[in-house]
């Protein structure tokens, strides 16, 4: 699939529906107007969104507590996912599930997840399904460089190596599990991939800060597990321009960290140099795109506060389908 | 009719729904047995002979041997019920619960909820429980109460090979997670199952034996000690009304404190340790709701607040015993 220009502006437009999405909630959630926890994915926009643009709403995504990327990306509406996080009746998930819990199963998108390592086994059961429909479809399982670590995420990777489905392990390595660094927390010298490749699965690299090259080098992964080879994985350097949680003081980031990060690893300056070298949009284009937007997000949040509250007696409901 | 043992009528009702939904999928360690080996697929099917001659009927992608990773197992299974299949799941032993107790609890207990009721999850989790086959603390527990109490899962157990039927298919064709409990000593248990389509709708509990003196509510292996006692006390004079719950999640409250109307005397039986157990639940149940009818004290029969032990003399003290029953209802019967 070539990146023609009706498909970058749609790519451009996700990363900065994700960025602006997030940089707002940092915002909102210092009013004390949104309750409990929020893990924001900015700075990791071209990965969900380079993954995400190469699928459709038949191939499945399996996400985690860090999840509103994701999710975006794969098509839940923006409105519906804000009204979630505020905890309204017609939010996404009728204000059951919040910022960890998104879920749009007619999207493919099978579920944020509060538990570290809980997604990738549901991501191989999803392959399996996709392999018994036989019709090219795959699952992908996003993980951090902290699930990583889980032993349910081994168990997922030679699960799906000895069954052969179409699986996907997505890593996104953003150097942080909570509070603790990569380079202690992962034994095989920070190399996730490596470790992929140990269960038996191809695996490839990525610069998670390039959507470019996010995009081909999942164009390439997506071939060869389409064709019917079995799963693969793919890890991508990246990085998170917020703390673990919204209130994070990030005692462990070095001096001037955050600052290198914003100004040397930001998706969207990354991809608004390539895109005008390669001459297919203008810089005016993506400001276009910035003030829709920032009306969307606007109105999102506009709409959200206005909402109405979910009504006591829907505690009991939609525990079962009947009981 | 036909006569068979529990484990053949589990056998036939995988089969049977396997054949009748394409979306029907079981997965599991050594549900094929012999994978990778010299014997070859099938060369066992299943440790517990449920599974036999699936895989040669149905294939590779729905008859799916796994490794040894019960998460992955219960996690794929819940993978597979949110695209849209009806995966059965066979956890060897009940005690693994313990090693995949997150994929059934925060993950397919919960999806519909957290979701917003906007999906179902169809998925049925076989686990074989129990003691009584010396095989100790980590391959005997009854973890029956511990999973009753997870908000999102419903939780059954046959005790007749009709029952195993019936159960399993309302299960296999439902629409919410269903923990579904096989007792190892059940599985040779002989009985007549029905022909053809035979479903048990759940929360509607088995009338075993009828009675006006004394209710004796039990589950699983328990309802078989239950009528044992019964059946030994009608000579005494002693008129038990035996019910076998036959799920606890839901629970048939109404054939419980209806039968306490009547009897106005509660025993119960149960495999499990006693704290925060079904005996405590049916015991809070009935001092809730039926406090008025309630003529003594409720007695409740339980293993001991104890691991499962080995040796035979041993695990015999600890299982509920027809003797143990039959002391408590003399009890019941004796309060002045």
């Amino acid at each position: 699939m070539q990146l023609d220009r009706e498909r970058l502006l749609r790519a451009y437009k996700n990363m900065k529906i994700i960025r602006m999405f997030e940089e707002r909630l940092h915002e909102e959630i210092k009013t004390g107007e949104i309750a409990g926890f929020t893990h924001l994915y900015a700075g990791q926009e071209a990965v969900a969104v380079g993954v995400c643009e190469l699928l459709d709403d038949e191939d499945k995504i399996v996400s985690t507590h860090r999840g509103h990327g994701h999710c975006l990306a794969k098509g839940c509406d923006v409105i519906g996912m804000m009204k979630e996080i505020y905890g309204r009746a017609d939010g996404l998930c009728k204000g059951k599930g919040g910022s960890m819990h998104i879920a749009d199963i007619e999207k493919g998108m099978l579920g944020a997840n509060g538990i570290v390592g809980a997604g990738a086994p549901i991501a191989v059961g999803a392959a399996m399904s996709a392999k018994l429909d036989g019709r090219g479809k795959v699952s992908i399982a996003f993980s951090g460089d902290g699930a990583c670590n889980q032993g349910t995420t081994f168990e997922a990777m030679n699960m799906a190596v000895v069954t052969k489905v179409p699986a996907i392990f997505v890593f996104e390595n953003n150097k942080y599990s909570e509070n603790t660094g990569v380079d202690y927390a992962v034994g095989t010298a920070s190399d996730i991939a490596g470790r992929a490749e140990g269960f038996g699965m191809k695996v490839w690299r990525a610069n998670g800060s390039d959507f470019f090259d996010v995009y081909n080098t999942m164009l390439d992964l997506l071939d060869y597990v389409r064709a019917g080879h079995g799963p693969a994985a793919i890890e991508f350097d990246t990085e998170r321009f917020f703390g673990h949680f919204e209130g994070d003081p990030q005692k462990y980031r070095g001096d001037g960290e955050l600052a290198r990060i914003r100004d040397q690893r930001d998706p969207l300056k990354q991809f608004r140099l390539k895109a005008v070298e390669l001459d297919k949009i203008d810089l005016s284009d993506l400001d276009k795109i910035d003030e829709d937007v920032a009306a969307l997000i606007e109105a999102a949040v506009t709409q959200a506060r206005a909402a109405d509250a979910p009504s006591p007696e829907d505690v009991l409901t939609d525990v079962y389908v009947s009981y | 009719m036909t006569e068979m043992m529990l484990r053949e009528a589990i056998a036939q009702t995988l089969h049977d729904e396997m054949l009748r939904d394409s979306n029907v999928v079981v997965l599991g360690e050594d549900i094929v047995g012999g994978m990778g080996t010299e014997g070859g697929p099938e060369s066992t099917g299943g440790i517990w002979g449920t599974s036999g001659g699936l895989f040669d009927k149905f294939g590779p992608n729905r008859v799916i041997d796994t490794p040894i990773s019960e998460s992955a197992i219960v996690g794929a299974a819940a993978g597979l019920a949110l695209s849209g299949k009806r995966p059965v799941a066979e956890i060897m032993f009940a005690d693994f619960v313990g090693v995949c107790l997150d994929q059934l609890w925060n993950q397919l207990a919960k999806f519909r909820y957290m979701f917003g009721g906007k999906t179902t999850c169809p998925a049925v989790i076989r686990m074989s429980y129990g003691a009584g086959l010396n095989a100790a603390a980590q391959h005997s527990q009854s973890v029956y109460s511990l999973l009753t109490a997870l908000p999102g899962l419903k939780v059954v157990m046959p005790t007749t090979p009709a029952d195993a039927k019936g159960l399993l298919t309302t299960a296999i064709r439902g629409s919410d997670p269903v923990i579904f409990m096989e007792h190892k000593a059940l599985y040779a248990v002989r009985g007549e199952v029905p022909e053809g389509e035979y479903m048990i709708p759940f929360g509607q509990a088995r009338q075993v034996r009828a009675g006006r003196d004394v209710t004796i509510v039990a589950c699983g292996l328990m309802v078989s000690v239950a009528e044992a006692a019964a059946a030994g006390l009608e000579a005494e004079g002693i008129g038990c009304n035996v019910i076998d719950l036959r799920t606890t999640s839901p629970i048939d409250e109404d054939a419980i404190l209806d039968s306490l109307e009547i009897t106005g005397r509660l025993v119960v039986v149960d495999e499990s340790p006693p704290r925060c157990s079904l005996a405590t639940d049916i015991a809070g149940l009935a001092s809730q709701h039926a406090f008025s009818s309630l003529k003594a004290p409720i007695q409740l029969v339980t293993a001991p607040h104890t691991p499962v032990p080995f040796a035979r003399e041993l695990e015999r003290e600890y299982l509920p015993s027809a003797d143990k029953v039959q002391a408590a209802v003399r009890a019941v019967m004796a309060y002045k």
